[in-house]
């Protein structure tokens, strides 16, 4: 792994990280720099969303932010649920006209956007009518539409076929700067991402480039104790 | 939410709910054109700053008859939700029967003001009038809501208990058990709504808040005006510290003691209204089925219908359609002051202390003072209407906003409120507007009484004019209208999915 020079992005030094007040990651120390892919590997319950999230809020204004959970609003549509990552792109008048009725320019950006993650045709549906591999998809479009240099996604594919998984990361690498995502796939970890992070009990057991793992070093972290 | 579907072909589960609102706004658009609302007092704003003035300095002045009418205001209403309780209770046992749920909408389509004008004329202006008039409709209000619980129970319980050929013993250990919650619940916020229309009842005579607060008024007393007023308030805030379910049996005791239910009742009396005053004129006496009678009893039909009844109906509905979307936009605006979507802590206390207050207001109050201030016409109903169901709305949906789990990266502000919030809270929204629909138009009609020309205006006119047969027609009309709507009501929130259990509306 060659050491970066540049400041880092993101930067937590012996940090103790707490879920609904359980601790669940402690003693932390990460740092990572601009333009690395991490995918943050480990078993339910090892701290992959509480870490996602500590990291997210330390760049809210340059972080895309995809959770696993992606509270869409059920009854607007997939266009509109897109659009909402653009908000604060555009003045509240432009917003509320578009809410009303999608408007010429915004409906441009966001087809543009559904095309590339196959939505177009659920474009104008609500959303509590997709599947959930839609609406997951209808997630990551929201979060391509910020045009942030930081991905930040808990599970972003985790509701999609294995085609569709590698097209989306690949869009998702392409489109951001900086990609840090958790992921449940140990091959399309080594495929996508420059450096790989292995969370157990708690704390990190594994960070390493992923050119120099395999498949088989990784299983381990899914070993049940 | 005015969304337009059309061209770009948005296909969202919200469809049919846009499709209604707009409906209701168009319909309460054409509503405007035929509305009376021209302002026409010379200036209102000095009116309104007397007003301000007395406010800020309450004056008694008289202690006896301020206690003394706050006494009669809780009686009434304590008295009356009692018998309400127990007669919607005996009523609901029977709530499978067409016939008891029909009968059961009949007696709360009539306003309590309208029941007292009619016991008035049997049993004068006494105690008795004052618990019928409000035990009658909120014993068919409550008859409902113990109905509709009663339905909604699990059966499990009443499944698995043998019958025992006991169905009354049956009822009583399955499924009154699992309704217990809910009904005192809904009977104690009932109670409140009942000191309410207790205290409206001083202005059709009977010796309660209301009768004091309109000579007050009327005569431009507000330092006066404004005790009463202020009791009332206080009557109504302070419930839930001192009105504890321990104490109730001693309550209800000390109302019954102190305001005991009594009236000279005149048996002649009574049979001459029933039998005689509200026939109609022209069929009262002996040649019953002769051709002039039907002839006159014809023009009558006519006379009654072309000069009073079509247009108090046409207005009752101008008025109560322009006031429901009226109150639909303004709870839309008022409701984030009850949500932790958007206020914080000491924010939303003092927001939803305002909701709470502007709820206490009677409407038919309400429209008093704005009929004082901004002369007739339909602005101070539509204003009274308005803000106090509005009030009750936007409290109950900003609450509801405590489900509304919003993600790290949601909007704030305007774009929070357009985007986040208001598409995810609008069916609950609409259900509860829907709700208050037969309540807006039950009072449309009442405020009639206070001079804007709803049924209410032509009822009380008839009974002025003690043309009994009219008034009684007119009250009929009015009924009728309330079932229709009440009956429409439950169609629009069936074919839209919207909850059908209300919660405290």
């Amino acid at each position: 792994m060659t050491a970066p020079t540049d400041q880092p992005l993101f930067e937590l030094i012996d940090r103790r990280l707490e879920y609904q007040e359980q601790t669940v990651l402690d003693n932390l120390s990460l740092c990572i720099y601009p333009g690395e892919r991490v995918a943050l590997l480990g078993g339910s319950g090892a701290g992959k969303s509480t870490l996602l999230k500590a990291l997210y809020e330390q760049r809210p204004e340059q972080a895309a932010w995809c959770p696993q959970q992606p509270g869409l609003v059920p009854m607007l549509s997939a266009f509109h649920n897109i659009y909402m990552g653009a908000l604060q792109h555009h003045s509240f008048f432009y917003n509320l006209g578009n809410l009303i009725k999608p408007l010429p320019a915004a409906r441009r950006e966001v087809t543009e956007i559904a095309r590339r993650i196959d939505l177009e045709p659920q474009l104008y549906s609500s959303v509590d009518k997709l599947s959930g591999g839609q609406q997951q998809r209808t997630s990551i479009g929201r979060a391509l539409i910020q045009r942030r240099s930081i991905f930040i996604g808990d599970e972003p594919v985790a509701n999609v076929d294995e085609y569709q998984a590698e097209r989306l990361l690949r869009l998702i690498c392409q489109q951001h700067q900086s990609v840090v995502v958790a992921l449940h796939d140990i091959d399309q970890a080594l495929q996508f991402c420059t450096r790989i992070i292995g969370l157990k009990d708690g704390a990190i057991v594994l960070d390493a480039a992923s050119d120099q793992l395999s498949a088989s070093d990784l299983a381990s972290l899914y070993d049940v104790v | 939410m005015l969304f337009n579907s059309g061209a770009n072909s948005i296909d969202t589960s919200a469809k049919a709910l846009r499709k209604t609102s707009l409906w209701f706004a168009v319909i309460a658009l054409l509503c405007l054109l035929g509305a009376d609302l021209d302002i026409s007092t010379v200036d209102p704003w000095q009116e309104l700053g007397l007003m301000a003035t007395g406010a800020l300095r309450p004056s008694v002045w008289s202690w006896s008859t301020l206690l003394s009418s706050l006494a009669n205001t809780f009686s009434f209403a304590l008295q009356g939700i009692a018998l309400a309780a127990i007669g919607g209770f005996v009523l609901a046992l029977g709530y499978g029967s067409s016939a008891v749920r029909a009968f059961c909408a009949f007696i709360r389509s009539i306003h309590e003001l309208f029941w007292a004008l009619l016991f008035i004329q049997i049993t004068g202006l006494s105690s008795l009038t004052g618990l019928l008039a409000i035990a009658i409709p909120y014993a068919g209000t409550l008859a409902k809501i113990y109905g509709e619980l009663f339905e909604e129970v699990d059966l499990a319980p009443a499944g698995n208990t043998p019958a025992a050929g006991q169905p009354l013993i049956h009822f009583f250990y399955t499924v009154l058990p699992l309704a217990w919650r809910p009904m005192t619940t809904y009977t104690s916020y009932r109670f409140e709504c009942a000191i309410r229309s207790s205290a409206i009842l001083g202005f059709v005579g009977l010796p309660t808040l209301g009768f004091h607060l309109e000579t007050a008024l009327g005569e431009g007393h507000y330092s006066e005006a404004a005790a009463y007023f202020y009791a009332l308030l206080l009557l109504i805030g302070t419930l839930r510290l001192w009105l504890k379910k321990a104490l109730l049996p001693i309550y209800l005791l000390a109302v019954f003691y102190y305001l005991p239910p009594q009236a000279q009742i005149s048996w002649d009396l009574l049979v001459r209204f029933i039998s005689v005053d509200i026939v109609p004129a022209p069929l009262r006496g002996d040649t019953f089925l002769s051709a002039t009678t039907l002839s006159a009893f014809a023009d009558w039909c006519s006379l009654l219908w072309q000069q009073q009844m079509w247009p108090g109906l046409i207005n009752t509905v101008v008025l109560g359609q322009i006031s429901l979307v009226f109150t639909a936009l303004l709870a839309l605006l008022l409701f984030p002051l009850n949500s932790p979507l958007f206020f914080r802590r000491w924010g939303r206390t003092l927001g939803d202390g305002l909701l709470v207050t502007l709820r206490t207001l009677p409407e038919y109050l309400l429209a008093f003072l704005g009929l004082l201030i901004l002369g007739p016409s339909m602005v101070p109903a539509i204003l009274a209407l308005g803000i106090h169901n509005a009030a009750i709305i936007s409290h109950l949906v900003g609450r509801h906003t405590e489900g509304v789990l919003l993600r790290g990266d949601a909007s704030h502000g305007l774009n929070r409120y357009f985007y986040e919030v208001l598409p995810r809270i609008y069916r609950h929204f609409l259900a509860f507007l829907f709700y208050r629909w037969e309540v807006i138009l039950r009072e449309t009609a009442i405020l009639g009484i206070l001079g804007i020309s709803t049924l209410g205006f032509y009822i009380d006119s008839a009974f002025e004019e003690f043309r009994f047969d009219r008034a009684f027609a007119l009250i009929l009309a009015s009924a009728l209208l309330n079932i229709g709507v009440d009956h429409l009501a439950r169609r629009i929130r069936l074919r839209l999915h919207l909850k059908t259990l209300p919660e405290s509306l």
